[in-house]
């Protein structure tokens, strides 16, 4: 596992201070003693690790949440380490088959479109689900999605051109990512539509899962296998000149950042091309305004207050919150941004039994927050998180651009 | 007090003399001046010799070190840590030298095995990427301190008295025999007077002190000194030497969390002698960069010296040049030198070599007292090594896992729990903060005890083994020798370190204004 990154990973530890910082932000470590947090299992376990698993299975508990990387002021790449230590232990140890399960959402997705109503159903049985915890571990009230009947792919034949040849106005590439795809059409289309409303042609090319739950369930291989592929047919586009930009926080940061710095692909030139070009859509949408790009004209009032979560993922971003200064353009909105890290779902990590209590202690100052506003939705830019808050909340929760749709007009 | 035998010095050769002897029967006493351990044994750079460094220059020592290597991996594997080493021809050495070295490895008895320069950087993928050949050897790294304790327990079950904190301030004669010693008791502030059958100096780079007051002149123990630094983390797994006869800082050993370049030989002025000079730091830091390229970037942790007992006898040959005088031990027969009876002076060796050492001279007292008994060192392993598995890396992390969140953690970094400093002070009670580094690793993560000193001195008033001005005593001390060892390599993120436990202790704690006197 040696090779330059990875040093400048583990090489990173000897930034640490010991300040302790990052163990006061870490949502995880607020939430259980049963984990130590992210200076013991980082920058100090790393220099217990060495040839073999790190005997530390504490470990787990980290969500990949990436906070602590964040606050820490030393630069150490806290979570970066983790990630690479987990991924270690993965190999050595075997990966669960549950893990592997919610690591693909693509089988997921494809098993369960054709079948949606059924499916569906079944995902909300009670017996099915203690069935499917006690089977694959799958706690039985995690939120799961609701499957779309067909998926956003098949539904969008029209959008799909070649790069390079836009027509009469200026075209962005959609990088709907595996959640908009099979579950959450709607949030797909409403960012087409929210996009196409700025005067921009919008290609959706074919394109499949960008890795990241394999990666964060330790399955490096196979998610570089996937970065690859999904490089490989967005690069034209980014090459051409097209921006990609994404309704997914934590896909959209897959393939700007992290699959280069965590699964070492710093070489890859496609993903390369396609990391310059990729934005969050509503970091792309705030600088459409920022250039006086953005068709505030038409935009309709909305007498609302809205509790707004900014999704961990969103810091790795380096954006600030893009959402709510976009909704803070609509008359009469009044977003509110909860004041508390991270809603524990933190991807997959939410769904497994055995942290499907930890995921929930450390969510609960944000649904607190949202249950007390008394607001009819709350509003997230990252899929598992609005799934996780809804189903603890009972609020529905949607995406950003969800908010500009309805303020648009356009349903 | 009487005894069999005595034993003067709490180091590696002291602690196996005293075990050997009591485990052949005899009833044996050890005085250590300080604490166990805080001789050239606590001072070392930490590898367990494949004989590898010596085929060349010194083959005897070479043959030793493999033989009783072997040997150790099996009676004292709780100390040892199967890392390997290597020998690699960079591009600063002669090549001329590898196949003289692999000759040299074939004649003396060294296992060693070219392997191929990819595979070497494969597993080392730090090492620099331009050496040209690599040799496997048996090289491993070993924990003295570990050493010393499983000795001292061996021994006290073995029906042996360890006495440390008594420094040996005179030797009884009577007439040509040595009849024991006097000391003087540092915990009771008192002087005792042990009498003793026979009387082994294994004063390490002191023992021409001792032979000099048993009245047998011209024992000459140069101290050779040497500098190592120990940087934050590991960068290699394996010990790296370069293919090269001895020289310096050609040793890069992986320990623990750490590893430690190293190391210089200067004829220091006196053994007691363990300032570091500036020079010798940058140059440690180059040799580094040699192994290692970017070494120098990365954080250096500590610094510390110690010096090697080289033994000259001074009728047989004049002081020479440090690095080139033998490693191999050296036994004094005080009876064929000086005429006195009941004395031996084993000193020179090395670490790896400390139980031949120990099994050379109890054989030569058996001799001498005309009771010769078989030495059973080699085959009886130590307390704590019996399953003969050896240390690993994780092991420290996975303790702390079992017993983790309940138990809390004192020093963070080197992972030592509440619980284990309590048993500590149950079972020394009046111990100083540097008795627990030596035990249990307190302060010698990359804090540097910034955030486990004050806590560990806590600890000890919690529990009513220090009253108040002690703690603050201890406190403070600790804080001083930390300081010695950090301020010779303090630049880059080590200065940072340094400056938020100076913050700590002086802006927080104000410790300066401490009712106590700081240490000088
Ligand atoms: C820089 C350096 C690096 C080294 N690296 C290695 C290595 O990697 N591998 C290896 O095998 N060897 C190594 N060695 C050699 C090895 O450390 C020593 O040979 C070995 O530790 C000597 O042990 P000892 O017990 O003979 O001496 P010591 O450990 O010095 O013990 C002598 C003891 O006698 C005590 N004493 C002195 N005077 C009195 C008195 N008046 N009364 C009571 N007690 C007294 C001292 O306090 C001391 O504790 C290294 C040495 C140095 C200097
Ligand atoms: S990544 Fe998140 S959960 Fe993991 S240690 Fe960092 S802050 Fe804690
Ligand atoms: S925030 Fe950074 S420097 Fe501070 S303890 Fe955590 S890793 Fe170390
Ligand atoms: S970082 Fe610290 S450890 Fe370290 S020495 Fe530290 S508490 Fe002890």
């Amino acid at each position: 596992m040696a090779h330059p990154l990875h040093d400048a990973v583990r090489g990173s530890l000897d930034n640490c201070v010991k300040c302790t910082i990052c163990e006061t932000y870490c949502p995880v470590s607020a939430a259980t003693p049963l984990f130590p947090g992210p200076k013991y299992v980082g920058p100090q376990a790393e220099r217990f690790r060495g040839e073999g698993p790190s005997p530390d299975d504490s470990l787990t508990w980290c969500s990949s949440c990436g906070i602590c990387t964040h606050v820490c002021p030393q630069g150490v790449k806290i979570a970066e380490i983790n990630s690479i230590a987990k991924a270690e232990m993965a190999a050595e140890r075997g990966i669960p088959l549950r893990d592997r399960l919610i690591a693909r959402p693509t089988l997921a997705g494809r098993l369960g479109a054709p079948v949606a109503p059924l499916a569906n159903r079944l995902a909300r049985n009670r017996l099915v689900r203690a069935a499917v915890e006690r089977a694959v571990g799958v706690h039985r009230r995690a939120a799961l999605p609701t499957w779309a009947g067909r998926t956003f792919q098949s539904r969008t034949r029209l959008r799909r051109q070649p790069p390079g040849r836009p027509g009469e106005r200026p075209a962005v590439v959609y990088f709907h990512g595996c959640a908009a795809n099979y579950y959450e059409t709607h949030t797909a289309e409403m960012a087409v539509r929210v996009l196409e409303m700025q005067g921009l042609d919008v290609i959706v090319p074919r394109q499949g899962c960008c890795g990241l739950p394999l990666q964060s369930n330790g399955l490096y291989p196979a998610a570089r296998h996937y970065v690859r592929r999904l490089a490989g047919s967005l690069a034209p586009y980014a090459r051409a000149g097209h921006d990609i930009v994404s309704t997914s926080t934590s896909c959209g940061l897959m393939l700007k950042r992290e699959a280069r710095e965590i699964l070492d692909m710093e070489d890859d030139d496609d993903l390369r091309a396609v990391s310059g070009r990729m934005y969050d859509i509503c970091e792309y949408l705030a600088l459409m305004h920022e250039r006086g790009e953005l068709r505030t004209d038409l935009l309709t009032p909305l007498d609302m207050e809205v509790p707004y979560h900014a999704p961990c993922q969103l810091r790795g971003h380096g954006v600030g919150t893009p959402a709510m200064d976009l909704m803070r353009l609509i008359p009469g909105l009044r977003p509110r941004q909860v004041d508390a890290v991270c809603c524990g779902v933190a991807g997959t990590y939410g769904l497994k039994r055995e942290k499907y209590d930890v995921a929930m202690a450390v969510g609960e100052p944000v649904f607190g927050q949202v249950r007390e506003s008394g607001a009819e939705l709350s509003v997230c830019d990252s899929e598992t998180c609005r799934w996780h808050i809804a189903e603890a909340t009972g609020v529905p929760s949607v995406h950003p651009v969800a908010m500009l749709h309805r303020s648009y007009g356009l349903g | 007090m009487g005894c069999d035998v005595l034993v003067i010095g709490g180091g590696a050769t002291g602690l196996g003399v005293v075990r050997d002897a009591a485990m052949r029967g005899w009833s044996a006493v050890l005085v250590e001046r300080v604490d166990l351990g805080q001789g050239t044994t606590g001072r070392f750079h930490g590898l367990l010799h494949s004989g590898g460094r010596y085929v060349v220059s010194d083959p005897r020592s070479a043959t030793e070190c493999a033989e009783e290597n072997a040997i150790l991996r099996r009676i004292a594997a709780d100390a040892v840590e199967d890392t390997g080493g290597l020998f690699v021809t960079t591009p600063a050495d002669d090549p001329a030298y590898a196949d003289r070295f692999l000759a040299g490895c074939a004649e003396h008895g060294v296992a060693a095995e070219e392997v191929p320069v990819a595979e070497a950087l494969r597993r080392e993928p730090r090492l620099n990427p331009a050496i040209s050949r690599a040799f496997e050897v048996a090289d491993a790294s070993i924990d003295s301190w570990t050493l010393l304790w499983g000795n001292a327990r061996s021994a006290r079950e073995h029906g042996a008295r360890i006495l440390p904190y008594h420094w040996v301030t005179g030797v009884l004669r009577d007439g040509d025999r040595v009849a024991g010693v006097t000391a003087q008791d540092n915990r009771g502030h008192r002087e005792v007077r042990i009498e003793a059958g026979f009387t082994i100096n294994a004063a390490g780079v002191w023992a021409g002190q001792l032979a000099d007051m048993a009245g047998c002149p011209g024992v000459t123990v140069v101290p050779g000194k040497g500098i190592m630094i120990a940087m934050n983390h590991r960068l290699v797994g394996t010990v790296i030497n370069r293919c090269e006869l001895p020289g310096d800082g050609d040793i890069l050993v992986p320990i623990h969390t750490v590893c430690v370049i190293g190391t210089t030989d200067v004829k220091a002025p006196t053994p007691d002698d363990l300032s570091i000079a500036r020079d010798q730091v940058q140059e440690m830091l180059d040799a580094g960069e040699v192994l290692v390229p970017g070494f120098r970037e990365s954080r250096a942790l500590h610094a510390w010296s110690g010096s090697r007992p080289l033994f000259t006898d001074e009728r047989a040959d004049g002081a020479q040049d440090t690095r080139h005088m033998s490693r191999g031990l050296a036994l004094v027969d005080h009876l064929e030198r000086d005429g006195v009876e009941g004395f031996l002076t084993i000193t020179g060796g090395k670490l790896t070599t400390y139980r031949l050492m120990a099994e050379t001279v109890v054989d030569a007292m058996g001799e001498q007292l005309g009771d010769p008994r078989p030495c059973r060192t080699a085959a009886e392993p130590l307390p704590g090594s019996e399953d003969g598995r050896p240390y690993w890396l994780g092991s420290r992390l996975r303790r702390q896992e079992e017993v983790m969140p309940d138990d809390q953690l004192i020093c963070e970094c080197e992972l030592m729990q509440r619980s284990r400093l309590e048993a500590a002070a149950a079972s020394r009670p009046g111990l100083n903060l540097d008795d627990v580094r030596r035990v249990l690793r307190l302060g010698m993560g990359p804090c540097q005890g910034g955030f486990c000193t004050y806590r560990a001195a806590g600890v000890l008033h919690a529990i009513g083994d220090a009253d108040g001005p002690r703690a603050d005593e201890l406190l403070l001390q600790f804080l001083h020798h930390r300081w010695l060892g950090i301020e010779p390599i303090l630049a880059g993120r080590g200065m940072r370190q340094a400056c938020i436990d100076d913050w700590i202790f002086q802006g927080a704690l104000d410790v300066e204004h401490l009712p106590v006197t700081p240490p000088a």
